[in-house]
């Protein structure tokens, strides 16, 4: 195999992996916070036991998250240094910002939050904890500003070196393979990088779908801990805190979701028409909801609802959406080859898309999984409502609790699916229109390093992953620790424990 | 001073602070297996527990600062020890999970299993970390468009190899004084035992590798001698180090610390002024190097970087010294310890 395909393969893999762990500890952080506040605030032991056990749980997340992400940082120098020399003067700030801002605040106040409980005051550990749950955002922000100004860069201009004078290039250069390793993006103007046209949404977008992770992994393990009739007050009390979260997040999740789509329809058409596999420029364009794109007679088969994408593209259902055969534009094609005959065009402008049937798929995977958290969600609370949720000896009541255990699973599959409908829908281009993935690869790399530390990373990740759930499943097996065994807890924090009586 | 000075020092401060944070980390980590009782491990393992994580952060933003401030310098040493990184991060993975997973479960194998990952991935990092700086002092092979010309064999030379050792040996004399610091009882006695020794082998690896220098690197003597007063930080560094045996035979465990402390900011600030203004130096074909110049960002995004170091870096510092000063004292072992 080629090194471009191997260190596209490690690279999705690491991240990937990677991927499972900080939307838990982001998702989980959110969590952590309100249980605190609501402890701070009622003086409600079950709370602080709540918290505790949660915390353990955000450990173990937290520790692989932070394994796993300092190999992001190395592979954009290891594997990809033709685009760390492209891109550094713009996306170098972006990392810098995130390691100041954002990776200090948690590493430092985790201390505290994991091993502050018998050493500070309740409300410094509460600070503590929310400075935790700043951080893990902060380092999204950062991460999402980087990458989405790979999807639709702005606030920079294209600059090369000529006998060590620094010669400003103009806006519609188009790079070439002779212009790689002296041509660079160079900042303009920081705010426009940082609020590029994409990162706002992308942002909201990937910070509900961790605070889904996180709330859906609470929910999961409090409908098992009913299911099997233990710690039932505190599954009961975790399963309305998850829920909290989980709703609020998928709601505004479907907002979010429609502000990104009708982002990328704007920014990135290419993509866009991808999502649907719409090849054709065609007015009142359907939606498919379960289907598959045949590239070959380039058509899409499955169950389709008409008008609907042209509704959600712009608001009326007769609208037409451009299809693929006219992105890129021809005076984008012309622009880069001259000499080409209208055929050749054409034939050269299927290299300009992203490979269709994988994105069109991921798409749909996330949007299915979505929408299906959000019918259990609304499942949930209207059970919670009616009293009837927590009723375990009703056969309805436990096959639906047997759905929130394996809901977990939902968040995390519709995260990797949007990461990867992101990321295949930008290709051919690593930075997009600016920079190919192919010319961005590191030089001096050669295939068969790529291939041996992505074994070396397929076994370690593995191990980790096993290890993971193993101490997971050990942790809800284990439960939380009984409210009477807490000898351990100072004086400030059993001030804070009211009775009942008191809390009435 | 410009901006590309500037940022020159700013990137020594990070990996400074992480040499000597993290530093103690690895050491106490490479010591681990030499300490037999499991709760002396445990000890061993919460003397660092609240504070490691942080202690990696001055590396991971030490490496975002690299590639911000220069990233032609941080693409061509990344790419160029593609399989030394690989193994490095490797390393880095087993330290930290064996820090979390290690005590989660009671069994021998499963304690065993994570402390020997816990002790060779800390082991192994210090070595590659002494390895590459080893090999940034040398000078890395560079074609004219600044690629590395090497190979993965070319960097373990015997010069590179005993920096490597050196900083195995440094690391694990600045972990034992911090445990030291940080215990008392069985475990402090032990290690108080070990401590002399300690000394003892780094500062012969010292001298060593201070005599190699002068024979294999005769670059850098070239620089020492056009640049006299990096004497005065040398010297520095080693009445400071010669502080550490007398100030644990006086039982000052923390001024003990502290001269470790300085001993490697003294060693940290000597490579930094022998190198300027390379970031990578070229060897052979010097004209070939990277400079804080040819290998930097702009000013512009260099200015952008440094108001957000002025606005982070003091609140960053602020934290960490109050998160210190909660965990001082003794490590004890409670229901929250690993």
């Amino acid at each position: 195999m080629d090194a471009e395909i191997l260190a596209r393969v490690q690279f999705a893999f690491t991240v990937a992996f990677h991927y499972i762990y900080p939307p838990l500890s982001i998702g989980l952080g959110i969590v952590l916070v309100v249980m605190e506040a609501i402890w701070l605030k009622t003086g409600n032991p079950l709370y602080h036991n709540m918290a505790r056990y949660w915390t353990r749980v955000f450990a173990l997340t937290f520790a692989i998250g932070v394994a796993t992400g300092i190999v992001m940082e190395f592979e954009f120098g290891t594997n990809w240094a033709t685009y760390s020399r492209f891109v550094g003067d713009i996306f170098g700030s972006a990392l810098a910002a995130e390691g100041i801002f954002a990776f200090f605040l948690e590493s430092g106040f985790l201390a505290i939050l994991l091993f502050g409980w018998n050493k500070v005051g309740p409300k410094l550990h509460f600070f503590a904890t929310c400075m935790v749950c700043f951080g893990a955002h902060f380092s999204a922000i950062w991460i999402v500003v980087a990458n989405s100004w790979m999807q639709t860069p702005a606030g920079y201009h294209l600059e090369t070196t000529v006998n060590g004078q620094s010669v400003r290039l103009p806006a519609e250069h188009i790079l070439t393979e002779a212009d790689l390793g002296s041509v660079r993006a160079v900042i303009d103007d920081f705010w426009a990088m940082v609020f590029n046209p994409s990162s706002v949404d992308r942002l909201i977008h990937v910070v509900l779908g961790a605070w889904m992770a996180g709330a859906f992994l609470v929910i999961s393990i409090s409908a098992f801990y009913l299911l099997r009739k233990r710690h039932l007050d505190f599954a009961k009390a975790s399963m309305k805190v998850g829920l909290a979260v989980g709703t609020v997040a998928t709601l505004l999740q479907m907002v979010s979701g429609d502000f990104t789509a009708k982002g990328v329809l704007k920014n990135q058409p290419a993509k866009f028409a991808a999502l649907e596999g719409v090849y054709q420029t065609e007015a009142r364009a359907p939606m498919t909801v379960i289907g598959w794109v045949d590239p070959v007679n380039e058509t899409v088969q499955g169950l389709k609802i008409p008008g609907l994408l042209s509704f959600l593209s712009y608001e009326d259902v007769n609208a037409t959406v451009t299809g693929l055969h006219n992105i890129p534009s021809d005076d984008f094609l012309k622009a880069r080859y001259p000499n080409a005959s209208p055929e050749e065009i054409s034939k050269i402008r299927r290299s300009y898309w992203p490979p269709v049937p994988a994105t069109f798929q991921f798409y749909h995977i996330m949007i299915s999984i979505g929408v299906a958290l959000l019918v259990i969600v609304i499942i949930a609370l209207f059970l919670l409502w009616s009293g009837r949720l927590f009723k375990t000896d009703s056969k309805l009541t436990r096959a639906f609790l047997w759905v929130l255990v394996f809901s977990v699973l939902g968040p995390q599959i519709a995260n990797q699916a949007g990461w990867f409908t992101a990321e295949l829908g930008r290709q051919p281009w690593i930075v997009y229109e600016l920079l190919k993935t192919s010319e961005a690869l590191s030089k001096v790399v050669t295939a068969n390093h790529i291939l041996a530390s992505l074994i070396m990373f397929a076994f370690v990740y593995l191990l980790l992953f096993l290890v993971f759930i193993f101490l997971l499943t050990r942790k809800i097996q284990h439960g939380p620790d009984h409210l009477e065994e807490d000898l351990e807890m100072p004086d400030s924090w059993k001030a804070i424990i009211r009775t009942k009586e008191a809390r009435a | 001073m410009d901006l590309n000075i500037v940022w020159y020092i700013l990137v020594g401060v990070l990996l400074t602070g992480y040499a000597v944070l993290d530093g103690f980390d690895l050491g106490v980590g490479t010591l681990h297996l030499f300490v037999k009782k499991d709760e002396h491990r445990r000890l061993l393992l919460n003397s660092i527990g609240p504070v490691w994580d942080g202690n990696e952060v001055w590396l991971v933003t030490g490496g975002g600062a690299l590639f911000a401030a220069f990233p032609e310098a941080y693409a061509t040493v990344f790419s160029g020890l593609y399989l030394a990184f690989m193994l490095l991060l490797c390393a880095l993975i087993f330290r930290a999970v064996a820090i979390e997973f290690r005590s989660k479960e009671p069994w021998g194998w499963w304690r065993k299993l994570w402390d020997t990952a816990f002790s060779l991935g800390s082991f192994v990092s210090a070595l590659l970390i002494g390895v590459a700086m080893g090999n940034m002092v040398i000078g890395l092979p560079l074609t004219a468009d600044h690629e590395y010309a090497g190979t993965f064999l070319s960097l373990l030379n015997p010069y590179a190899l005993v920096v490597g050792i050196t900083t195995v040996l440094l690391f694990v004399m600045h972990g034992a004084i911090y445990l030291a610091m940080k215990n008392d009882g069985e475990l402090h006695d032990i290690i108080v035992g070990w401590i002399p020794r300690l000394i003892g082998f780094f500062i012969t690896a010292y001298v060593v590798l201070n005599m190699l220098t002068l024979v294999y690197v005769p670059h850098v003597l070239k620089t020492v001698q056009s640049r006299p007063w990096i004497l005065a930080i040398v010297l520095f560094g080693v009445l400071i180090v010669m502080n550490i045996p007398r100030e644990i035979h006086k039982g000052r465990r923390f001024n003990a610390f502290l001269s470790s402390c300085f001993g490697m900011i003294a060693m940290m600030a000597t490579f930094g002024a022998t190198s300027f203004p390379y970031m990578v130096y070229s060897n052979p074909n010097p004209e070939n190097s990277l400079t804080i110049y040819n290998a930097a960002s702009t000013d512009k995004t260099l200015g952008i970087m440094l108001i957000i170091a002025l606005i982070g870096v003091p609140i960053v510092l602020a934290y960490t010294a109050c998160i210190y000063w909660i965990f001082r004292g003794k490590t004890r072992l409670t229901g929250h310890s690993y």
